[in-house]
């Protein structure tokens, strides 16, 4: 057991009437990482989080922040976290300055500290202008910074956010991401963010992917890739089987079926390209080559796209 | 590993806020003053003027905007309590209530905090209505009583209203329960008419109706003693007995539910 693991989870399980939503999901994150939890919608994300907010008690499986357990010692684990949900949390019919003086006051928070960390955290947010402002008349990047200040509020040591850049403009986005960053940096807070798109598990230190509530990957965006080997390429035909037929007597490599498109992955792709389009230049419509991506880590581990769960129950 | 009274002090504080939080918003939403306030006025003047001297019984021969004076406060806690727990429907949509059951706050305070803040806004708008009561007849001899029985009363129709909202996923809902068992649960406390001219099944109603011993809490401490007894109430222990009883038996299954994990 380590105990520099800010989150450890154990076999975590969670079940909603028949359904598993996770099914036995271990992980630790260190202290002081940015950690994502990336998967498709449906894939246990939302779950999961809401389990570690102590927002829900999970069927079976142990989870500790900080060394605290999330069922035996909750109010611990709250005092020592901060939450940013995807749905606003914010009081709309009060001002910016109210809704943080609040949250400031229910964490235990009192008179002058509590004002000086206020102010503090509306200054580093730039939201100091807006204090007097009502919720409801904010924009929607302004409400989540905000909400971040919010969760920041009262110093947690691990904070936790919920799909953050939804709904945010790609300027937004990468502001919330700067000071994610910031964040750590400076002051060693743990980061659990979950989120759906694949370049937000490149800029965190590990990534989990999750996929029908199970680990299917897990490690730093680089080493995730690199499993890949070399290129991937990506051919377009009209006959798909005949041309993974072909490929695979005649170059010895086993090319897999994703959406109508041949996958290849190989070193020296572009050799690869030039090689195929000899051999069989009336079946090749199309050809792609790309590094890869967390996406690919995800195809090469489930067979599937990323967006393809959703149409499932 | 928290002391206990670090507990208890956090228990209090943190209902403290958020019952403030109550009162801010209700005090932002004007709307729910005119509602809470305006509609039993109106229902008082005009109910009141439109029976008038046709209503026979009363105590000592009293008019019907005097009988129907006790009732309409009633109305107004019920009414304020309605609206004020109603938004737990909408602190669950709009999400503050998820942000609030994960902070490091006992769940009781969430329950305490949020029936103190509406109770306390139900006593309030009941006595600005109080201020006519000289314009019927009433004194105010007695008035830290009465002040109290509203609060008793306020917290008991908060709780109850409370326990209605907490599972209700819309406030549309909320105002179909209002229509069928709230307003009649107030029809039949003896608000708008005595039990004593009541048919055998409505007179039984109105004895289990908890909301009847509230009201005659109210009638007490408005008539006192002697006009009271004239009226045929309960008597006064027992009607102070079961509103406290109602109160707190609400405030507990509110807490019951509140804690109950997701």
């Amino acid at each position: 057991m380590s105990t520099a693991a800010a989150v450890q989870v154990l076999n975590l399980t969670h079940k909603y009437g028949d359904r598993k939503a996770l099914d036995g999901v271990s992980f630790e994150v260190r202290r002081g990482e940015i950690f994502a939890l990336l998967g498709p919608n449906g894939g246990g994300k939302t779950t999961l989080f809401k389990i570690l907010s102590t927002a829900l008690t999970p069927s079976s499986g142990t989870a500790k922040l900080m060394g605290f357990d999330i069922r035996s010692q909750a109010n611990d684990v709250r005092r020592r976290i901060g939450i940013v949900f995807q749905n606003p949390s914010l009081d709309k019919k009060l001002t910016v300055l109210e809704n943080l003086r609040y949250h400031g006051q229910l964490y235990g928070l009192r008179g002058a500290a509590l004002t000086d960390r206020v102010n503090e955290m509306m200054d580093r947010l730039m939201v100091a202008d807006r204090a007097a402002n009502l919720v409801e008349t904010l924009s929607g990047g302004l409400a989540r910074r905000v909400e971040l200040a919010k969760g920041l509020l009262h110093r947690p040591e691990v904070l936790i956010l919920d799909e953050p850049s939804v709904g945010l403009d790609p300027g937004a986005r990468r502001d919330l991401w700067l000071y994610l960053q910031k964040l750590r940096e400076k002051e060693n807070v743990t980061i659990l963010v979950t989120t759906h798109l694949v370049d937000e598990g490149d800029r965190s230190d590990h990534v989990l992917v999750l996929n029908l509530g199970q680990v299917v990957a897990m490690g730093t965006p680089e080493s995730l890739k690199q499993e890949i080997g070399g290129d991937v390429i990506s051919i377009t035909t009209r006959d798909t089987e005949k041309l993974s037929a072909a490929i695979r007597q005649k170059f010895s490599v086993m090319p897999t079926i994703v959406n109508g498109t041949l996958r290849v992955e190989k070193e020296q792709g572009h050799m690869f390209i030039g090689h195929v389009v000899d051999a069989f230049p009336e079946m090749v419509d199309a050809v792609s080559l790309s590094k890869p991506t967390l996406e690919d880590v995800f195809i090469a581990r489930t067979g599937h796209r990323f967006w393809e769960d959703q149409q499932q129950p | 590993m928290t002391a206990p009274t670090e507990m208890k002090s956090s228990f209090l504080l943190s209902a403290l806020v958020l019952c403030r939080r109550e009162i801010v918003r209700f005090l932002r939403q004007r709307s729910r003053i005119i509602g809470a306030l305006g509609s039993p006025l109106i229902f008082w003047l005009l109910l009141g003027s439109g029976v008038g001297t046709s209503f026979a019984g009363g105590p000592g021969g009293s008019n019907y905007l005097e009988y129907y004076f006790p009732g309409t406060v009633v109305l107004i806690l019920l009414f304020t309590a309605i609206f004020a727990t109603i938004s737990i429907i909408e602190d669950r949509k709009e999400g503050f209530l998820q942000a609030v059951l994960v902070a490091p706050i006992p769940r009781s305070s969430f329950v305490f905090g949020k029936m103190l803040g509406a109770t306390s806004l139900a006593v309030i708008q009941g006595v600005l209505f109080l201020l006519l009561a000289p314009l019927v007849g009433f004194t105010w001899n007695m008035l830290p009583l009465t002040l109290l029985m509203l609060t008793l009363v306020a917290f008991s129709l908060t709780g109850l209203g409370y326990v209605i909202a907490w599972r209700m996923d819309s406030t549309q809902g909320f105002h179909a329960i209002m229509n069928v068992l709230l307003i009649p649960m107030w029809l039949l406390s003896g608000a708008v008419f005595p039990a004593k001219n009541a048919s055998f099944w409505l007179k039984a109603v109105i004895m289990v109706n908890p909301l009847t011993y509230g009201l005659a809490a109210v009638r007490w401490s408005m008539y006192g003693s002697i006009l009271g007894a004239t009226m045929d109430l309960p008597p006064f222990v027992l009607s102070l007995g079961v509103t406290i009883a109602f109160g707190l038996a609400m405030f507990i299954v509110s807490l019951l539910m509140t804690r109950r994990p997701a």
